[in-house]
């Protein structure tokens, strides 16, 4: 393993066993996060993009589980140490626990629905930081404080006093960033930290996190359904549909030069200052099927217009090299396909 | 830009997603079947309503009959098999204990009384439609002494047959009343939840203030207004009334519930959009949609409603002999005397537990058919 | 905070208005006047009473005059303290009622404690342990206690203990200190005896209580904020003490609203069967006997303790959850 990667998916596997069926969310995944890079993960909702970083940090619950695949997690950033399975941890042991929230940190999607709404922020924050660190309440709310004035909040002090609901969505997001920081880690997930807040306050904060993480060389991970942002943030694009990897590859390699159908059907639909007026928006044909029943062979086939009949509705493609970077799962590129079980 | 279909999934194999498409009342039918308990509940009550049906049919004897030199009686269990199947129990007699004076029932181990099935026995009628005397267990010599299953009490009643039919008057109250409650819920609720604004605030204040009023002291001052001089009919149908009159809150609050959350959604909106009536859209759009919960919520509220005319009648304040119900039934076992002499009228508390539990089950079961995820 | 208190008082007294009219209703529903019963009810037993003296009694309730007038009458006698004689005991209403609710109060209250204290454990255990062995077993006892009539309990442990060892389990006070005055010693005897009444009632309500929050906790479990606190890196058993019980205690704290007029009320079914001292087992009688101006006090007071009841879980409520707070304030 590149001592550059601190994370190493291969073949991640997570299944949801419900009464309807099993859901196989994430089927296979793999891709890698090296020291100061940005992996973007894009892909329409539901296709398992949050699963994946669930599945990371061992927090998938019932009737969930990781059933298969390998978790590479290098803990010491001197890049000697061996990597680790994060597999072969317990999820909730302590050893687990003191990589969640201390080295992998999450931001969440909705920061208003990750937050109690009845303790104070500086409740949770200084909880956040009281977990991994052997510190007073003063000195951890010291840390805190100091943090929130990092990520823009004004009035640090005050803020810690009140409530998630009584803050806008800006504000809270800065606050979920802040308790992401508080323990300085070396990988940061953010899961779509920009969707429930409006466009001038993501505009703000996407450039604080890019900010942030140049400052301090974070690895990141930056899950979004909006390949417009991740152009605007991300170093290497992994593009998912249905649970599995369409597509992976550095940013301008996707943007400039997609080789997958997905991929171009995604980039087509970016809304751009010349398509117009939003109904004039082109979007992919067709709906996602449902989960549980995922059709045999390429996930894709009922909406790919390069639909290959007797082939991708028969065998399932796996991810192929298209050139040292970039990889592909596609047949109009190699005929690799998955074995039938 | 996931759910938009601009075109249609042309690529789609045949076997197409059976579960995307099934109607509502298909999924829940599905989700309830694999909840095993709530099945069995349900056969039980079908059970009970069968035998609220037609008491008659299952009882040994008339459940007003008494006999004073039958009195308290303890239950005789029948046998099945005696050297290969049979049906008959064993005799009871009974001896006055010359010290205390007291009768004391003794089970013969000899003398056997035959019984039979589809037998005759004294006449009942059928749904007050025709009179029958065939019974489902019957003694074969009709000169025989009568066999009391569950015993008898203080009058030589039979008990299991009163028991039967008191199955008749609890049930039926508690689906009366439940009924009574669903329409004042479903309408006031129906108002509430679909209006909004001031009606709503209103709506929802009186139901506040209702439902912090305790219930029972209400329910017997209620009950004791009623004049002694009614009839059985009138007393049953006052009792009723008065156990909906408190009840349909929590219905209510249901169906607003559902209301406000179904307001918002998509094929409401475009019905009103599409210039449907308001009350159209209520009675033809929402209300079937909320059929499911409502059936739970009405299935938990029966119970509620069995348990609540027990405790009246109990008391002395809900129906009265010879109207016969559970809670009618359990006044004989008021006080610690009479049930340390003939614990056996404790039984038909039995049934409102069996019935009251597996209502419960069976209204469980159905919400959570009817909404998995809550 | 202070404010929503004082908002919460200040609709106390429209309450009691309401429920004060109710209560008189209930008085006036019987056919009849009840000076006309109680004449008819004293000639049955053999003795009279003078014209003069019913007339008396007729002009201090305003039996000639109007409704409201009658109310007025009734109502404003009650604040000033006066709260009538009973006919059917001769006695003053208040004498007959002051010890009763005391010990009405205390054993609600005692129940209220150990419905808490046995539901807040079992409905935790529940929804943590999903479907395993303790969830099935306490989904039973739910049911079962739900689905068993007070009474029934009563009945049963009554009979069980006085067909197995004999004992009679009624009452509050053993007989050397059911009319003595308060002492030590009484305290202690009663202490000894509110625990099996207390149980009884409790039981259905501690049944109905674990499977709320059984329910809610499930609920809780599952959001984001759950997740969160996972990811933060924080021990199992610490995240369900500290985020989803806060939150699922909630509407536990709200069901005391609708839960303490039912333990007040309920108590008088399994006090009728006990002989407990309490008012319930008084309001019955007076009831039976169409003593309406001793019925409609109890009412009254029932309504009262329902009304504290309903405030002191608000104030409560209040107290637990900031946004109730500040959306009232
Ligand atoms: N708690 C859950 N229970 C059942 N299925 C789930 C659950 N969470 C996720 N899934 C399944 O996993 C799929 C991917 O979900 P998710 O990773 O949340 O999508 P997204 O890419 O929008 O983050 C969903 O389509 C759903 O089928
Ligand atoms: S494998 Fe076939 S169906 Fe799948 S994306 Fe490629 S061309 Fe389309
Ligand atoms: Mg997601």
């Amino acid at each position: 393993m590149n001592p550059d990667i601190i994370l190493s998916i291969r073949n991640l596997k997570t299944r949801f066993f419900l009464d309807e069926g099993t859901a196989k969310a994430v089927d296979g995944v793999s891709f890698d996060v090296s020291r100061g890079q940005v992996v973007g993960i894009v892909g329409e909702s539901g296709c398992g993009k949050s699963v994946t970083i669930k599945s990371i940090l061992g927090i998938v619950q019932k009737p969930g589980e990781v059933v298969g695949g390998e978790i590479f997690y290098r803990r010491r950033d001197d890049g000697v140490q061996e990597p680790i399975n994060l597999r072969d941890l317990d999820d909730r042991g302590e050893e687990m626990r003191d990589i969640r929230g201390n080295e992998i940190a999450l931001i969440p999607q909705e920061p208003m629905a990750a937050l109690s709404p009845v303790h104070t922020i500086g409740n949770q924050l200084i909880e956040a930081v009281r977990l991994h660190r052997d510190v007073s309440r003063e000195e951890a709310a010291n840390i805190c404080i100091a943090r929130m004035g990092e990520v823009g909040i004004s009035n640090p002090e005050e803020r810690m006093g009140v409530y998630s609901w009584e803050l806008s969505g800006g504000l809270r997001q800065r606050v979920m960033i802040a308790m992401a920081l508080v323990c300085g880690p070396k990988l940061l997930i953010a899961d779509e930290p920009t969707t429930a807040i409006d466009v001038t306050t993501q505009a703000q904060v996407l450039n604080l996190l890019r900010r942030l993480q140049k400052e301090q060389n974070l690895a990141m991970i930056f899950i979004t359904h909006d390949l417009g942002v991740i152009a605007q943030i991300a170093d290497y694009v992994v593009v998912m549909y249905l649970g599995r990897v369409m597509e992976q590859g550095p940013v301008d390699d996707i943007f400039h030069n997609p080789q997958h159908p997905y991929t171009s059907a995604l980039l087509a639909s970016i809304p751009t200052i010349h398509s117009g007026t939003r109904e004039e928006l082109p979007t992919i044909g067709g709906s996602i099927p449902h989960p549980f029943n995922r059709p045999k062979g390429c996930p894709f086939y009922p909406r790919c217009p390069g639909f290959i009949p007797g082939k991708c509705d028969r065998f399932t493609p796996v991810p192929s090299p298209v050139s040292d970077k970039q990889s592909v799962a596609c047949f109009l590129h190699s005929d690799a396909a998955e074995e039938t079980e | 830009m996931s759910s938009e279909t601009l075109s249609p999934d042309q690529n789609l194999p045949e076997e197409a997603d059976a579960i995307s498409v099934a109607p509502n009342w298909k999924l829940v039918w599905w989700r309830f079947k694999k909840h095993k308990l709530a099945m069995i509940s349900g056969i039980i009550v079908i059970f009970i309503v069968i035998i609220a049906a037609f008491p008659g049919f299952f009882s040994t004897q008339d459940p007003s009959e008494s006999r004073t030199r039958g009195s308290f009686i303890p239950p005789q269990a029948i046998q099945f098999w005696d050297n290969g199947p049979a049906l008959f129990a064993y005799a009871i007699e009974g001896k006055r204990n010359p010290r205390t004076l007291k009768m004391e029932w003794i089970t013969s181990e000899t003398k056997k009384v035959p019984l039979r099935l589809f037998g005759r026995g004294y006449e009942w009628e059928v749904l007050g439609l025709f009179k029958t005397d065939i019974h489902l267990l019957a003694l074969v010599n009709p000169d025989d002494p009568p066999v009391h299953i569950l015993g008898t009490d203080r009058l030589g009643r039979d008990q299991w047959s009163r028991v039967l039919h008191g199955t008749q008057v609890s049930l039926s109250i508690g689906l009366l009343a439940v009924f009574l409650s669903t329409i004042i819920g479903i309408v006031l609720g129906g108002i509430s939840g679909y209006f909004g604004g001031w009606i709503d605030m209103f709506i929802q204040r009186l139901i506040e203030l209702l439902q912090s009023i305790p219930p029972i002291p209400i329910w017997l001052a209620l009950s004791a207004s009623l004049p002694r001089t009614w009839s059985v009919t009138q007393g049953y149908i006052a009792i009723t009334a008065i156990l909906a009159l408190i009840t349909w809150t929590g219905l209510a609050r249901e169906v607003r519930g559902r209301f406000l959350v179904l307001r918002e959604e998509d094929f409401v909106v475009a019905a009103k959009l599409s210039g449907c009536s308001q009350l159209r859209i209520v009675f033809r759009h929402m209300v079937p949609t909320m059929s499911s919960h409502i059936i739970a919520a009405v299935t938990l509220a029966i119970p509620v409603m069995i348990i609540n005319e027990t405790f009246l009648s109990f008391l002395g304040l809900g129906l009265r002999p010879p109207a016969i119900s559970w809670g009618v039934l359990l006044q004989e076992a008021q006080n610690l005397q009479s049930v340390a002499l003939a614990p056996w009228l404790m039984l038909p508390g039995v049934a409102v537990i069996i019935t009251v539990i597996a209502l419960n089950i069976l209204g469980d079961g159905l919400r959570d058919a009817a909404d998995p995820y809550h | 905070m202070l404010v929503f208190i004082l908002k919460r008082l200040m609709l106390l007294p429209v309450l009691m208005f309401v429920f004060s009219i109710v209560s008189f209703i209930l008085i006036q529903a019987p056919p009849g006047d009840f000076v006309t019963s109680y004449v008819a009810e004293l000639a049955a037993s053999g003795s009279s009473m003078d014209q003069v003296q019913i007339e008396a009694l007729r002009n201090l309730y305003g039996l000639d005059q109007p409704a409201y007038v009658q109310y007025f009458k009734w109502i404003s006698r009650i604040l000033q303290g006066d709260l009538g004689l009973s006919l059917d005991f001769q006695k003053p209403i208040s004498e007959l009622i002051g010890q009763r609710l005391l010990l009405t109060v205390i054993l609600g209250l005692a129940t209220l404690i150990f419905t808490f204290m046995v539901a807040l454990p079992i409905g935790i255990i529940s929804a943590t342990r999903q479907y395993s062995f303790f969830d099935y077993f306490f989904t039973v006892f739910n049911y079962v206690g739900v689905a068993t009539p007070t009474f029934m309990t009563a009945l049963i442990l009554m009979w069980f203990a006085f067909s197995n060892f004999g004992i009679t389990i009624t009452g509050l006070f053993s007989p050397e200190f059911a009319d003595a005055s308060w002492s030590f010693a009484k305290a202690v005897d009663l202490a000894k005896h509110i625990w099996l009444p207390m149980v009884i009632l409790g039981l259905d309500g501690t049944a109905r209580l674990a499977r709320i929050l059984r329910a809610n906790l499930l609920d809780e479990l599952n959001k984001p904020y759950m997740e969160m606190a996972r990811a933060k890196g924080m021990p199992e058993w610490k995240l369900v003490l500290k985020y989803p019980l806060r939150l699922a205690i909630n509407p536990l704290v709200s069901s005391l609203g609708w839960y303490l007029p039912l333990i007040f009320s309920g108590s008088l079914i399994v006090a009728t069967v006990l002989n407990l001292p309490t008012i319930g087992p008084l309001l019955l009688r007076s009831l039976i006997s169409q003593d309406m101006f001793l019925a409609g006090t109890i009412v009254l007071t029932y309504f009262g303790l329902a009304v504290i009841g309903t405030l002191l879980s608000d104030i409560l409520l209040a107290w637990l959850d900031p946004r109730i707070r500040m959306e009232e304030a």
